[in-house]
């Protein structure tokens, strides 16, 4: 009888689907390797946070096997170590998400003020739930932990951009200007208020 | 006397973070010029003496914390700046890096200058990346003026300082976690001892500082310890930042001496405002989300560290938490043990369980589900997490639980005993009403 199929191995198991091919492109190349310096030579490893950042934006917002395997190669560690690090933190994404990642803070002083309700209104307007991806791949729902901008309560953020004091009642509205504008609709951050 | 901001008094002019703003109107970059015709331990000695405490939470002084640094070793030092500003309540380190970023770039040589270092990582929260991109475009601009690289003011000594992202990870601002992840692990806490101080980033000495402390240290440069004792009560001196949030007309930064009172900061027309609407105060969270509660009988306590430590809470990152009479306090502990569940790294079993179940228990009676004997193992489960874990986020999650079951017991008993909240349905603050007020 076999011990175990033969095709198996236990480095063949990885966090996320393979995906296509992953190279970083000649800017992404770039920019790594001048990040890299800013560290000792021997401490490559704590270019990892940037160097998956890199991989992430360039593989469209989550990452795959074959991109995680890349940023392990630049690093000079194991896939293993940098699945480790990827599955701790919160902003980096092993499943396809929405051109749109919505992130509602949902601790104390945001829920204090609507936080929650700003999320049901999301839902019915998307039709998903929180974790959630609607059916066209272009939002993703998510409710996060405190954004630290609980002055400007309720906040949401969309993929890199801040939209501050959104109310339950200007949600539905804020979808739709993002579906018929895209980026320029991202107009609810103070430091984009006091440009003007 | 009027209190005349000193961190935040150019914060609203439109160019405030430029270069060019902070040398004109700041005296910018003159505390790094004196500091460097000093000693290094002359400067620990100014620093000492102005008594200034951290601001990310321990209010530990910071004079102590740089003097500990091991001096003889032939490995490199570290200064690593703690921008993952994540404390629930807290935001005045984002208005500090966004409104006066060369302040902290300076307080970061200089601190560099103090220690002996010759590199400042500046840790800030992935969230923050608009923060960022104004810090990085500012270093820049250091550099090329000569505040920053090698031979500074021809002086010999050389400063780097660099901004490294984090990925969403709230435990990132326990000083050792911050360090593990800045070395590219994990954020999880190290067993101490060896202090950051003997062994810290890649096992070199290192001083971890938080923002806010590190941007007072260009003030004490220049204007001299005893100007920045006198700002505050004894062994509170300097300018603190308040960030007050929650039921409060105008939620925002403020800064002010730790004379202030806890009810001035809150009612005072020149702080925050006031309350929301008619309904009256409730309890405030006086530093951030990991602190007890104070109720009004505490408001007239003067918001410094060991006068809030007096009135049975603590200061932490004073990042106040206004409640007004809408908020059901099982809620409360539910909401904020959300939090906690979320972001426990996972590595100590009383949090990483502990919380977990607290959560559940809270989600029980909360819904009207509980049983009587569930508030007692609510106490018993937090009192078992509290003091049981390597670093502090144990305590922290431990007491909205702790501080709510203090001080009112009694709505938890309703819960259990009717069956549901005894808050009116119109007033739960998850209702429009109140989100609609801006």
């Amino acid at each position: 009888m076999e011990y175990a199929p033969a095709k198996f191995h236990k480095s063949a198991r990885k966090l996320a689907p393979a995906g296509e091919t992953f190279t970083y492109s000649p800017e992404n190349q770039r920019r790594f390797d001048e990040i890299v310096t800013r560290y000792p030579p021997d401490q490559r490893k704590s270019a990892i946070l940037y160097a998956l950042y890199l991989a992430q934006n360039q593989n469209g917002g989550h990452l795959t096997a074959a991109a995680m395997d890349h940023v392990a190669e630049q690093i000079r560690c194991t896939s293993a170590e940098v699945e480790d690090v990827v599955s701790y933190y919160t902003m980096f994404f092993t499943k396809p998400v929405g051109k749109y990642v919505l992130n509602v803070c949902r601790t104390l002083s945001c829920a204090l003020l609507g936080a929650e309700r700003v999320t049901e209104e999301l839902c019915a307007k998307l039709g998903i739930k929180p974790g959630e991806t609607d059916a066209s791949g272009t939002f993703t729902l998510l409710e996060v932990e405190c954004l630290g901008a609980c002055d400007r309560a309720p906040v949401v953020m969309v993929n890199d951009d801040w939209h501050e004091r959104l109310s339950p009642e200007q949600a539905g509205k804020f979808i739709d200007d993002i579906r018929a504008g895209g980026a320029a609709a991202f107009t609810g951050c103070h430091l984009h208020k006091e440009k003007k | 006397m009027a209190y005349e901001p000193v961190l935040t008094r150019h914060v609203g002019d439109q160019d405030a973070y430029t270069l060019d703003a902070y040398v004109a109107k700041q005296r910018g970059y003159e505390g790094l010029r004196k500091a460097l015709t000093q000693k290094p331990g002359e400067i620990i000695d100014l620093v000492k003496a102005s008594g200034l405490r951290g601001r990310g939470g321990a209010g530990f002084p910071t004079g102590l914390k740089w003097q500990f640094v091991l001096k003889d070793t032939p490995k490199p030092k570290y200064i690593c700046c703690n921008a993952d500003e994540s404390e629930p309540g807290t935001f005045k380190d984002h208005v500090l890096m966004e409104r006066n970023p060369h302040l902290l770039i300076e307080g970061c040589a200089i601190a560099c200058y103090a220690i002996g270092a010759k590199v400042a990582y500046i840790y800030i929260r992935g969230e923050f990346y608009h923060v960022q991109q104004v810090l990085e475009a500012e270093i820049e601009k250091a550099y090329k003026a000569g505040f920053l690289g090698k031979n500074i003011f021809g002086s010999g000594f050389d400063c780097d300082v660099f901004v490294h992202r984090g990925a969403g990870a709230y435990e990132a601002g326990e000083e050792t976690a911050l360090i593990e992840s800045l070395e590219g692990k994990r954020a999880q806490p190290r067993i101490k001892p060896p202090f950051p101080a003997v062994a810290g980033l890649y096992q070199c000495p290192t001083a971890v500082n938080n923002v806010e402390t590190l941007c007072n240290v260009p003030l004490i440069m220049m204007n001299g310890p005893e100007w920045f004792t006198a700002l505050g009560p004894e062994k509170n001196g300097g300018p603190k930042l308040y960030c007050i949030s929650g039921h409060v007309k105008r939620p925002g930064v403020y800064e002010a001496s730790m004379h202030t009172t806890l009810r001035e900061l809150i009612y005072g027309e020149q702080f925050a405002g006031g309350m929301i609407d008619e309904h009256p105060f409730k309890a405030i969270i006086p530093g951030g989300s990991s602190v007890p509660l104070l109720l009004d009988k505490d408001l007239d306590t003067p918001a410094s560290f060991d006068d809030v430590q007096k009135a049975g809470s603590l200061l932490g990152s004073a990042g106040l938490i206004v409640l007004n009479d809408t908020v059901c306090m099982v809620w409360l502990a539910k909401n904020l043990l959300y939090f906690y569940r979320h972001e426990s790294c996972g590595k100590c079993t009383p949090c990483r369980e502990g919380g977990d179940w607290l959560f559940k228990l809270l989600t029980r009676i909360e819904q009207g589900e509980g049983q009587a004997k569930d508030i007692d193992l609510l106490f018993g489960v937090a009192s078992n997490i509290a003091g049981k874990t390597l670093c502090a986020f144990g305590d922290a999650a431990a007491t909205p639980v702790l501080t709510t079951l203090k001080l009112f017991r009694h709505e938890f008993e309703a819960h259990v005993r009717e069956g549901r909240c005894t808050i009116p349905a119109e007033w739960r603050a998850r209702q429009p009403m109140l989100a609609g007020h801006h």
